[in-house]
């Protein structure tokens, strides 16, 4: 296998694209997660329904209208422009948010899976004792949920490194910001250079393999909660 | 029941659809699609046969048909793919050539922006310059030969992003994302929209700047009985046909071989 700088560049930019993804999506779906699987709310219908949007909607179709909304007329666009940030489309920034959104499902839904195995009872066990709300949270949910929460962190990173609709859409190509590996492929195939798209196109593969491989072999050892996920 | 029949309809429909019988497969660059079904539609009023296209990059259309996908005619977006499905022989002998040559214009969306285009490109007065991807796209490729007999590949290099197509540097453009774009001439002229184009401002390059974008079509070695296919290829050397497409913002071809300058 022949990898040119370029392509490696792509390699390490995908890589830490998807680091950045995982870590944000983490932090902020936990919250999110946890508020659907306890709320009794009317709205948990519909938010449920939004964050599960990007499942069924093609990354094209999400693409370009998170181009349209980052771009200078859009309201993202508006909201970033008066923070001083200019617009996100062709950024590494932006391909972070857009990510964000296209992943959220596949990491809310395992840890809030996960917090609603767990039920009320160790929880009002553990507020019997007195615990409070953040002590509950550390000390109770997340040892029990912590299956849920790796099956988010590895189907999360594993996601943002496979996509591909969505960054053609607001990445415009821009080696060591843009430019990840899927485009990069893509960019070999249409270029007809075979070769060069086989060698990544391998890494790829070998690399999904092995994420999907840990993933189900954690699964087999701890039948445990929020664990099905992708079954 | 209402569902059921409505069901049985859907599924009725389905299965009576237009078959193959009589019909030309025929995979077309995406960039042309908007003049191909005109052409299409005044093709079928005097034939016999109907035109099923198939609409996608030309890479893609490459790497399908030489997997053996089912298509009598690739009108591709540039020369270099039909040449190397020659090479591969895997196209007819003697039927290629050049259907349109393609024009490049420098666009904006903002009015006016677009006037004194050198000098705004030389100052470097613009948020982003939207291209075609050259390793990909034959107007991408244009687009490097203008800025270098302009000198000002460096100037503006650090400013610009690449649509994998001319589709999508046009989308760049459109939504506001980037203040200027190298795109496809017949992209402004297709257009429904006919308001926004008058908002917008664009600069014609002149095609002495580079090299013809010459878009070759080629009939595939599987389409050595189809009659239709062969009536269409006919077709598109007709003076209707061409001027259909010089209508959209190509030049129209008038030579038989694409091997001959135009």
């Amino acid at each position: 296998m022949s990898l040119s700088d370029g392509d490696m560049a792509t390699i390490w930019l995908t890589l830490r694209l998807a680091t950045t993804v995982t870590v944000l999506l983490l932090i902020f779906a936990t919250p999110l997660a946890w508020w659907l699987a306890r709320t009794t709310s009317w709205f948990k219908g519909p938010l449920s329904a939004i964050v599960a949007l990007p499942l069924v909607l093609p990354p094209t179709v999400l693409g370009f209208y998170l181009l349209l909304a980052m771009g200078p007329n859009g309201v993202i666009g508006h909201f970033t422009q008066a923070l001083g940030l200019g617009t996100l489309p062709f950024t590494f920034w932006g391909l972070v948010v857009a990510s964000m959104v296209y992943s959220m499902p596949f990491v809310v839904q395992p840890i809030q899976n996960a917090i609603e195995a767990i039920g009320n009872r160790p929880l009002e066990a553990a507020a019997t004792l007195g615990a409070g709300p953040i002590d509950r949270f550390f000390t109770v949910v997340l040892p029990l949920a912590k299956p849920g929460f790796m099956t988010a962190t590895i189907l999360g990173f594993a996601h943002t490194v496979g996509e591909f609709g969505i960054v053609l859409m607001i990445g415009g190509s821009i080696p060591g910001e843009t430019r990840v590996v899927s485009v990069q492929i893509y960019d070999h195939v249409e270029a007809l250079e075979y070769a060069q798209a086989h060698s990544l196109s391998g890494i790829m593969i070998v690399f999904s393999f092995l994420v999907l491989l840990m993933l189900y072999t954690f699964q087999r050892k701890r039948k445990a909660v929020g664990m099905t996920y992708g079954r | 029941m209402k569902i059921k029949k409505w069901f049985g309809f859907i599924l009725l429909s389905a299965f009576t659809l237009p078959t193959g019988a009589k019909s030309v497969h025929v995979a077309v660059a995406s960039n042309f699609s908007k003049p191909m079904q005109s052409l299409v539609t005044e093709f079928e009023k005097a034939s016999d046969y109907h035109i099923a296209l198939s609409f996608g990059s030309s890479g893609k259309f490459y790497a399908q048909i030489k997997q053996g996908a089912p298509y009598e005619l690739f009108f591709s977006a540039d020369q270099a793919k039909p040449d190397a499905l020659q090479k591969d022989g895997l196209v007819m002998a003697n039927s290629r050539f050049t259907y349109a040559v393609g024009r490049l214009a420098v666009w904006s969306a903002r009015p006016d922006f677009a006037n004194k285009i050198e000098t705004r490109l030389k100052k470097g007065s613009f948020n982003k310059l939207a291209l075609a991807n050259p390793k990909l796209a034959p107007y991408g490729a244009a687009t490097l030969e203008v800025l270098r007999n302009l000198e000002l590949i460096d100037a503006t290099q650090s400013k610009w992003v690449r649509g994998e197509n001319i589709a999508q540097t046009y989308q760049f453009v459109s939504s506001g994302n980037a203040d200027l774009g190298f795109i496809a001439l017949s992209q402004l002229l297709g257009r429904n929209k006919v308001k926004k184009m008058k908002e917008g401002s664009y600069w014609l390059v002149p095609d002495i700047m580079h090299q013809a974008i010459k878009q070759d079509v080629v009939l595939l070695l599987g389409a050595a009985q189809n009659q239709g296919a062969k009536e269409f290829l006919d077709f598109m050397h007709t003076d209707k046909a061409r001027n259909i497409i010089a209508k959209y913002g190509y030049l129209a071809s008038n030579s038989m071989n694409a091997e001959q300058d135009i």
